[in-house]
C-alpha cells in the first residue's frame, strides 16, 4: 500500500482506554451448525478506537464470529459484552441501536433501491420507533427527517459517492457497492463497525480508496473497527492488532508482525495452500 | 353497423359495472400482494378473510341489531385481531421453516374461518343493508348500481392511501427492505415481526371492505369466500408483487368476466363468471408469467 496510509497506521489510534475495560469482549463463545463446530471457546477483546483484523483460511469461522457479534444468530455457549453491556441475547433488530453496524462479505444492499434510500434505511435505528409514526411523518417529525437526511448527505459526501446518490444500487460496480454498504453501516451511527472482507473483489485502486476510508472512519469519526480481510498486505497496513482463527479456534493474536511470524499461522496458511495445491 | 350501435349501451353497461367490481377485486388483492411482498407467502385464506370480515358486519347488524358503524368497527376489529394472532401464533413459530409451511398454514386458516362462521352463525345468507339507494343510477345514459360506484370510490381511496403508505413513506421503504432480506432488515433496526403483522392486518381490513360491499350486493355467507378465487387471476395478471398491477389485474378480471357473463351466459345458462378469469390467468401465465408489473426474477444457474 502507499506511504501515506502506512504513515497514518503507524500514528496509532489507541485513543480512549480510560475505563480500562475492553470495548468489545467475547468470552468462551462456541457455535455449531448441525454437527459442524464452527467456533469453539473463542476469546476476543477489542479496545475502543482500535482497528482489529481477523484473519484465517476459508472456513476458519471468521464470518461466524462477526455474525455472532452482530446477533444474526445466538452463540451456543459463551458471552458477548459490548460497551459494558451484555449483548448475548439482544434481539437482532436492537443491535443497531446498541451501536454495532456491519457490512457483509457478499454485499447485502437492498438492490432495488437507490443509494440514498439504502443509506436512509441504515438510519432507521435512529428514527422514531413505531410503524405508524414512520408511515406518517409530516409536521414535527418532518424536521427530524430533514436532520437525518442532512446527516446521510454528509456521509455520502464523506465517502465520495455524491455522483451516484440517486442511482439504483444494482447498477453499480462491486467496488462502489461495497462503499455504499459501508455508508449504510455508518448511517446508523455505530460505535463499533464490523467489516466482513471490505476489499474482496476490488482492484488495487479501489482497495487503496477503501483503506483510506477505513482510516478516516477510525480517526475522524472515532469508530472502533473489527474487520475480516484476506489480503495480508492490507491487514499489515491497516490494523494495530490481528487475531488469527483456524478451524474455529483462535490460534494467534498480536501485532501484525508477530502474527505473521507465528508458526501456527504459517502452518494454517501453508497447510491450506498445500491442500489446495494437491487437489 | 346499426346492430353495433344498438349493442353499444349494453356493452358499455357490462364494461362499466365490471370495472367497478374490478376495483373491489383490486382492493382485496392488495392485501394478498402485501403479504406476498413482505414474506413471499401466498395467503390462501384471503377469500375467507373477505367472507369472515363481511359476515361479522352482517351478523352484527342483522342478528345482534347493532348499528352500521358499530358493526363495521367490529368487523375491522375482528380482522385486526385475526391478523395479529396469525403473526403471533402461526408465523412466528414457523419462522425459518420455509414458505411452504406458511402457505399450508393459510389453507388451514381458511378452513378454520369457514368452520367458525358456520359454527357461530350458521349457513344462512345475510344481506348487509347500507344507506345507499338500491335502484340504479344513470351515468352518461348508462344504468349502474350506486353501491358499485360507491364501492369503487371507497376502493380507490383505500388503494391510493395504502399505496402511499406502503410504497412512498418510510414505512414502505422499510417494508421493501424486509421483503428483500429479512436478516439485513433486522440489522437495520427493523423489527420484521411488526411488519409481518401489519401486512396481515391490512389484508384483513381490505378484505372486510370487500366483504361488506359484496354482502350488500348479493348477501354474505360462506360462499363469499369464493372471491378469494378471483384474487389469483387478478394478482397473476398484475404480477404478484405489484400494487398498480393488482389494480390493472382487478379491472381486467372485473371487465372480462362481466362481459363474458353478459354475452355467453344466456346461451350456456350461467356460470361463465366463475371460469373466464381462470382462462385469462392461464393465458397470462403462458404469455407473461411474471404479470404486467411483476418482478422478472432471473435465476443464475
Amino acid at each position: 500500500m502507499n506511504d501515506r496510509t502506512r504513515g497514518r497506521a503507524g500514528g496509532g489510534c489507541m485513543t480512549d482506554q480510560a475505563d480500562g475495560r475492553p470495548f468489545l469482549k467475547v468470552e468462551g463463545v462456541s457455535k455449531s451448525f448441525g454437527g459442524v463446530r464452527a467456533l469453539s471457546e473463542i476469546e476476543l477483546e477489542v479496545n475502543r478506537g482500535e482497528i482489529r483484523a481477523i484473519i484465517g483460511p476459508n472456513g476458519a469461522g471468521k464470518t461466524t464470529l462477526i455474525n455472532l457479534i452482530s446477533r444474526v444468530y445466538p452463540p451456543d455457549r459463551g458471552r458477548i459484552t459490548f460497551a459494558g453491556r451484555d449483548i448475548t441475547r439482544v434481539p437482532t433488530h436492537r443491535i443497531a441501536s446498541v451501536g454495532i453496524g456491519r457490512t457483509f462479505q457478499n454485499v447485502a444492499l437492498f438492490r432495488g433501491m437507490t443509494v440514498l434510500d439504502n443509506l436512509m434505511l441504515g438510519r432507521h435505528p435512529l428514527m422514531r420507533p413505531g410503524i405508524f409514526s414512520s408511515g406518517i411523518y409530516w409536521g414535527l417529525a418532518q424536521k427530524k427527517e430533514v436532520e437525518h437526511r442532512a446527516r446521510v448527505e454528509w456521509i455520502i459526501d464523506f465517502l465520495e459517492i455524491t455522483h451516484i446518490r440517486k442511482t439504483l444500487v444494482a447498477a453499480l460496480p462491486l467496488g462502489l457497492q461495497k462503499r455504499v454498504e459501508l455508508g449504510r453501516a455508518l448511517a446508523g451511527e455505530p460505535t463499533l463497525l464490523l467489516l466482513d472482507e471490505p476489499m474482496a473483489g476490488m482492484n488495487v485502486e479501489e482497495k487503496e480508496d477503501m483503506v483510506r476510508f477505513i482510516f478516516d472512519i477510525n480517526e475522524e469519526l472515532d469508530k472502533t473497527i473489527v474487520l475480516i480481510e484476506h489480503d495480508m498486505g492490507v491487514v499489515m497496513d491497516i490494523s494495530q492488532r490481528v487475531s488469527a482463527l483456524d478451524f474455529g479456534v483462535k490460534i494467534a493474536e498480536g501485532t501484525p508482525d508477530e502474527v505473521r511470524a507465528n508458526p501456527a499461522v504459517i502452518e494454517a496458511y501453508l497447510g491450506t495452500a498445500a491442500q489446495q495445491a494437491s487437489r | 353497423m346499426r346492430f353495433l350501435l344498438d349493442e353499444l349501451p349494453f356493452f358499455l353497461e357490462l364494461l362499466v359495472s365490471g370495472l367497478l367490481i374490478g376495483m373491489m377485486y383490486a382492493l382485496v388483492a392488495l392485501g394478498f400482494v402485501l403479504i406476498y411482498k413482505a414474506s413471499q407467502a401466498i395467503n390462501f385464506a384471503q377469500g375467507e378473510f373477505v367472507m369472515f370480515g363481511g359476515f361479522v358486519v352482517a351478523a352484527s347488524m342483522r342478528y345482534h341489531g347493532l348499528s352500521l358503524v358499530l358493526s363495521l368497527a367490529l368487523g375491522f376489529g375482528a380482522m385486526v385481531v385475526i391478523g395479529l394472532l396469525m403473526e403471533r401464533l402461526v408465523l412466528r413459530p414457523l419462522t425459518g421453516r420455509g414458505v411452504i409451511a406458511i402457505i399450508m398454514a393459510t389453507i388451514g386458516l381458511a378452513s378454520i374461518l369457514k368452520g367458525l362462521l358456520l359454527l357461530i352463525w350458521g349457513p344462512l345468507s345475510v344481506n348487509i343493508p347500507l344507506p345507499i339507494r338500491e335502484e340504479p343510477v344513470e351515468i352518461f345514459t348508462l344504468l349502474v348500481k350506486l353501491v358499485a360506484v360507491v364501492g369503487a370510490i371507497i376502493s380507490l381511496v383505500f388503494l391510493a392511501g395504502f399505496s402511499f403508505l406502503f410504497l412512498r413513506s418510510r414505512l414502505g421503504i422499510a417494508l421493501r427492505a424486509v421483503a428483500d432480506n429479512q436478516t439485513v432488515a433486522q440489522l437495520m433496526g427493523i423489527d420484521v415481526r411488526h411488519y409481518f403483522a401489519l401486512t396481515w392486518v391490512t389484508a384483513g381490513v381490505v378484505a372486510t371492505i370487500g366483504g361488506v360491499m359484496w354482502g350488500n350486493m348479493i348477501g354474505a355467507d360462506v360462499h363469499t369466500a369464493l372471491i378469494g378465487l378471483k384474487v389469483f387471476p387478478v394478482v397473476i395478471l398484475g404480477g404478484l408483487t405489484s400494487v398498480p398491477g393488482a389494480v390493472l389485474g382487478g379491472l381486467i378480471v372485473g371487465a372480462v368476466e362481466n362481459l363474458a357473463a353478459g354475452y355467453i351466459d344466456p346461451f350456456v345458462g350461467g356460470g361463465t363468471k366463475d371460469f373466464v378469469p381462470y382462462i385469462l390467468m392461464i393465458l397470462a401465465l403462458m404469455v407473461r408469467p411474471y404479470g404486467f408489473f411483476g418482478e422478472q426474477v432471473i435465476e443464475r444457474v
